[in-house]
């Protein structure tokens, strides 16, 4: 009977350990969306770059992480204009945020989850994953513990990550970004700017492949390989 | 006396997990330990209340009335553990049905699982059916004595 009991209090102590651990997990951040935007928070960030900087065309892609067409766009288009304009040097791609906070509650956080993965040099894959699993972190309460795990499946430094989300640091450089994309013309995601070209929705690869051709074409510009 | 034993451990594994979603429920915890993302789904759709209760809530106060039950059984004589028996044997079966009809909300109504849901769902099933042994080792010792 000893044992019995000994075995019951042995199960409730480790359980209760184990649900005090988990309430003491991180517990998360507040992005405000209301910042004033200072010249220190766009300082040397011209958007998430990715191609040749040599590349004759530079599309800027503006976007909202939560916005379900953006993420059926990264998820099906993406791949094809990656390969084919951004690794062939035909493109110089730059990810911008631009949150819809009226629609979307939890954009800001993904935003700034997404900033603080660069800051370990992986907004891309992360920014990936973040489109990938739109549909699980967008429901619930429990994104930034999800957005955590995003990272260190990629590998990430979660300590280093904690301490740049509770800083809110990148709350200006994300609403400076919207400011930016208000300014171009940008009144839905994901918006495409190419030159003074506004392109809005989900735009397929062949479609911005031929622009782009007809772009260095016209140009003559030959794209570097 | 084992099958007593046998249930007061499975409650108070319920009895964890339960609370362990209670504490999410009401923010206390940050975030499920799920992997699929469908526990989140589950826990924030309307099926996790009932009767304007969270259903993890009401899974803590079953499981601790179940461990209760059978904790009386163990350190209790014969008289007491035939009411202690016979109780815990309809907590659990009403246990087993509210769990079936959860589990049918995430097959057909919901459209996600939360994997934790499922280890409650195996943990009443397994509670009931040690409730029934042991009630029915009570009977067979009853009629011999």
């Amino acid at each position: 009977m000893k044992t019995f009991y000994t075995v019951l209090g042995g199960i409730a102590v480790v359980g209760v350990g184990v649900l005090g651990w988990q309430m003491s997990r991180p517990r998360g951040a507040v992005i405000p969306a209301d910042v004033v935007v200072t010249a220190a928070d766009t300082a040397g960030f011209s958007g998430y770059v990715l191609g040749s900087d040599s590349a004759p065309v530079t599309i800027i892609e503006f976007a909202d992480f939560q916005c379900p067409v953006c993420g059926e766009w990264d998820g099906v288009q993406w791949p094809d204009v990656n390969a084919q304009l951004v690794q062939t040097g035909k493109v110089r791609w730059i990810y911008r945020d631009w949150p819809i906070d009226g629609l979307h509650s939890h954009t800001r956080l993904a935003s700034h989850a997404a900033a603080c993965a660069a800051d370990q040099g992986k907004f891309w894959p992360y920014k990936e994953r973040l489109y990938a699993y739109q549909g699980q972190w967008s429901v619930g309460s429990s994104q930034y513990s999800q957005f955590r795990d995003y990272l260190t499946a990629l590998g990430g430094d979660a300590g280093q990550w904690d301490a740049c989300m509770s800083s809110a640091k990148y709350a200006g450089r994300i609403e400076a970004s919207r400011e930016l994309g208000s300014r171009l013309g940008v009144g839905s995601t994901p918006t495409f700017v190419i030159g003074n070209l506004v392109l809005p929705g989900n735009t397929p690869s062949d479609q911005m492949r031929r622009l782009v051709d007809s772009l260095i074409a016209a140009r003559g510009a030959a794209p570097a390989r | 006396m084992k099958y007593r034993m046998a249930a007061a451990v499975l409650s108070l594994l319920g009895v964890l997990l339960a609370a362990y979603l209670y504490l999410y429920k009401i923010g206390a915890i940050p975030g499920l330990v799920c992997g699929t993302g469908g526990c989140e789904t589950v826990q924030a759709s309307p099926y996790a209340r009932f009767l304007g209760v969270e259903v993890a809530l009401i899974g803590v106060a079953g499981y601790a009335a179940c461990l209760a039950l059978a904790l009386v059984g163990v350190g209790t004589g014969a008289e007491r553990r035939h009411w202690s028996d016979r109780l815990l044997l309809v907590a659990t079966t009403l246990g087993v049905g509210f769990t079936a009809w959860l589990t049918y909300a995430e097959a057909a109504l919901i459209h996600a699982w939360c994997r934790w849901c499922l280890g409650s769902a195996a943990i009443i099933t397994l509670l009931c059916a040690t409730a029934w042994l042991g009630w029915r080792a009570l009977g067979r010792a009853t009629t011999a004595a």
